[in-house]
């Protein structure tokens, strides 16, 4: 009982009870707020795209017209630039991120695990703008000179690869992110990978498993939830990040099937025009491409949180 | 001996162990390209930017569109009252919620609590320039210092509360039922003996929210918007180093690039400094318990 972490049904101090109950209700206040804040995010948000709404309907969301001087908006080239651009991310992040990961957790020398470690964590800590500025300065001339020629003189038979090579891309902007959500996918993954419990291990390699083998099939296979619901974590930080996709992915509204083609996403179409949204339609277009942002990752947040939780048997994956 | 069908021969043995020890290859190197751009990227912070510091840097303002020189005296103010000003607004919540959650939450509400945390920790951060834009820039008619303090405070709130509630859980029970039954307070138990014992803890929470949102640029946009000039008043837009990286990032000018440079330099360092007090704070903490 000593060290249970909940008090439970503490004793009633004596004395005045004012101060305490006061307290108590600051307390409460201060938690309310945060499902206040949920709610308020969201009814902001329906509140300025009342208009959008109205106006267009459920055609918002798979109109490619962005035009302003008609005053004609839809939603779909930036959904399609926000889904392109993240599952690019991904498909280059979660492979790196879980073998990052397993690295850590099962072969890497002691010595070396922590100073692996602290670097991902400072790569988490660099923010969006400076990626942004690296972007536009020494990953896109890279990328022109060098990877997208490469790309397009080996693969350039696929419609992915053809087509002019600007520098600014839905792939510049794919890598960019992907670099972005590596930390927290591999962290998240070396924590599951972490809960895999030892006898899985220990029995593969009592049948005479190879390492790899144990990790195949004692390791990997144990923790597929988990992984998943990593990478879908991932997927939740691509889909709302914003500056640094700005300044790398051309901001064109277009559906295009070449990766070097420019492109543009909700978020950083909303980042560009906000300010400049000079109709009330406009602004309430903007409000709702939010809207949409906004609805989107919190289901996938939710999905990947439920997911984390069963492979963790309850107790919750700490996010940072 | 009869040879068992079932007994791998050696060539397969041996293409089991060279598949074992490619993979082991790979996971280095994918490894190594995992904390690559870290690298790249301090890499060549430090050369552009290093270059481009000077003392005008941290004493000047910003000069006219297309002039040389000048500097972003104003932004690193800026951003130094922004994070003041976000600290007023997310500290309190954070940590009174956490203190909720650790205290004297049910299950029930905690869960709930928690899952909302988590929630608003996945919003976008432009959304929250959105939301403020609304709340607090509309109806005062103008961008302001105050409209941008409080899209990043309000940022700060959900990881201050889960990292106050995670270091009051660790406090023993013992400590609470010691002071009770000296017939101390319930508030007062919490606040002087509880929330002191974790006090470090609960810092290291707060730094961790700070060095999250000191490089926050797409909250700022449409709440603070940034400033070229001195601003005294805090109901007028604010300069902020992320915004000014930005604006200096997309602009056709070589000097205004060299800043960016600079800028993202600093802001860098000070973002790596509050990580280091984070970690000094936690060996501490590891060394005292």
């Amino acid at each position: 009982m000593t060290d249970s972490p909940q008090p439970s049904n503490p004793l009633p101090a004596p004395g005045s009870q004012g101060p305490d109950i006061a307290f108590k209700w600051a307390a409460a206040f201060a938690a309310a707020t945060i499902i206040a804040l949920i709610i308020l995010v969201g009814w902001e948000l329906y509140a300025g795209s009342r208009l959008a709404l109205a106006k267009f309907g459920a055609s918002f969301l798979w109109s490619t017209e962005w035009d302003p001087v008609t005053d004609k908006y839809g939603a779909l080239p930036f959904i399609f630039g926000t889904l392109v651009s993240s599952l690019l991310a991904l498909l280059i992040a979660v492979p790196l991120g879980v073998a990052t990961a397993l690295f850590l957790t099962e072969l890497a020398p002691q010595k070396l695990r922590q100073p692996i470690v602290m670097a991902i964590e400072m790569l988490a800590a660099v923010p969006s703008v400076i990626f942004g500025l690296w972007g536009i300065f020494v990953l896109i001339p890279w990328l022109r000179d060098h990877l997208f020629v490469w790309l397009k003189h080996y693969l350039g038979f696929l419609p992915l690869f053809q087509g002019p090579i600007y520098g600014v891309s839905m792939l510049a902007a794919g890598i960019t992110v992907a670099i972005m959500i590596l930390p927290i996918i591999t962290s998240i993954s070396r924590e599951i990978l972490r809960s895999v419990p030892n006898l899985q291990r220990e029995a593969a390699y009592a049948l005479g498993a190879t390492r790899w083998e144990v990790l195949k099939i004692a390791v990997l296979s144990y923790a597929r939830r988990g992984l998943f619901g990593a990478a879908i974590l991932g997927l939740g930080r691509a889909l709302g990040e914003t500056m640094a996709v700005t300044m790398v992915i051309g901001n064109r509204p277009q559906i295009a099937a070449s990766l070097f083609a420019p492109g543009y996403t909700l978020a950083s179409v909303i980042a560009n025009e906000f300010t400049e949204a000079t109709t009330d339609l406009y602004l309430n277009s903007l409000f709702e491409l939010g809207l949409v942002l906004l609805a989107v990752t919190i289901l996938v947040n939710v999905a990947a949180q439920i997911m984390l939780k069963s492979m963790t048997g309850g107790s919750p994956i700490k996010v940072n | 001996m009869a040879t068992s069908p079932y007994l791998p021969t050696p060539a397969f043995a041996r293409w089991r162990k060279f598949k074992s020890n490619a993979v082991t290859g790979v996971l280095v190197l994918c490894s190594a390209a995992v904390i690559a751009p870290l690298f790249l990227v301090l890499y060549f912070l430090i050369v552009h930017g290093a270059t481009s510091l000077d003392w005008n840097f941290f004493t000047q303002l910003p000069k006219p569109t297309g002039e040389v020189g000048g500097g972003m005296a104003n932004a690193i103010v800026g951003t130094m009252t922004l994070l003041a000003m976000a600290s007023i607004v997310g500290v309190p919540i954070g940590i009174f919620g956490g203190i909720y959650l650790a205290e004297y939450g049910s299950d029930g509400a905690n869960s709930w609590i928690r899952f909302a945390a988590d929630v608003l920790n996945g919003v976008p951060s432009i959304v929250w320039g959105m939301v403020i834009y609304l709340i607090l820039v509309v109806p005062f008619k103008g961008f302001s210092a105050y409209a941008g303090s409080v899209a990043l405070g309000l940022m700060m709130v959900p990881l201050v509360m889960r990292t106050t509630e995670e270091v009051l859980v660790l406090v023993p029970q013992s400590y609470r039922e010691a002071a009770l039954a000296l017939g101390v307070a319930r508030w007062k138990v919490i606040m002087v003996i509880v929330v002191r014992t974790a006090l470090k803890g609960i810092a290291t929470g707060v730094i961790v929210a700070l060095a999250r949102i000191a490089g926050e640029t797409a909250p700022l946009l449409f709440t603070d918007l940034g400033n070229n000039f001195w601003n005294h008043n805090l109901k007028e837009p604010i300069a902020a180093l992320p915004l000014q990286i930005y604006n200096y990032a997309i602009s056709p000018y070589d000097d205004w690039h060299r800043q960016a440079w600079a800028g993202a330099l600093v802001l860098m360092a000070l973002i790596l400094a509050l990580n280091i007090t984070v970690r000094v704070l936690s060996r501490d903490r590891q060394k005292s318990t």
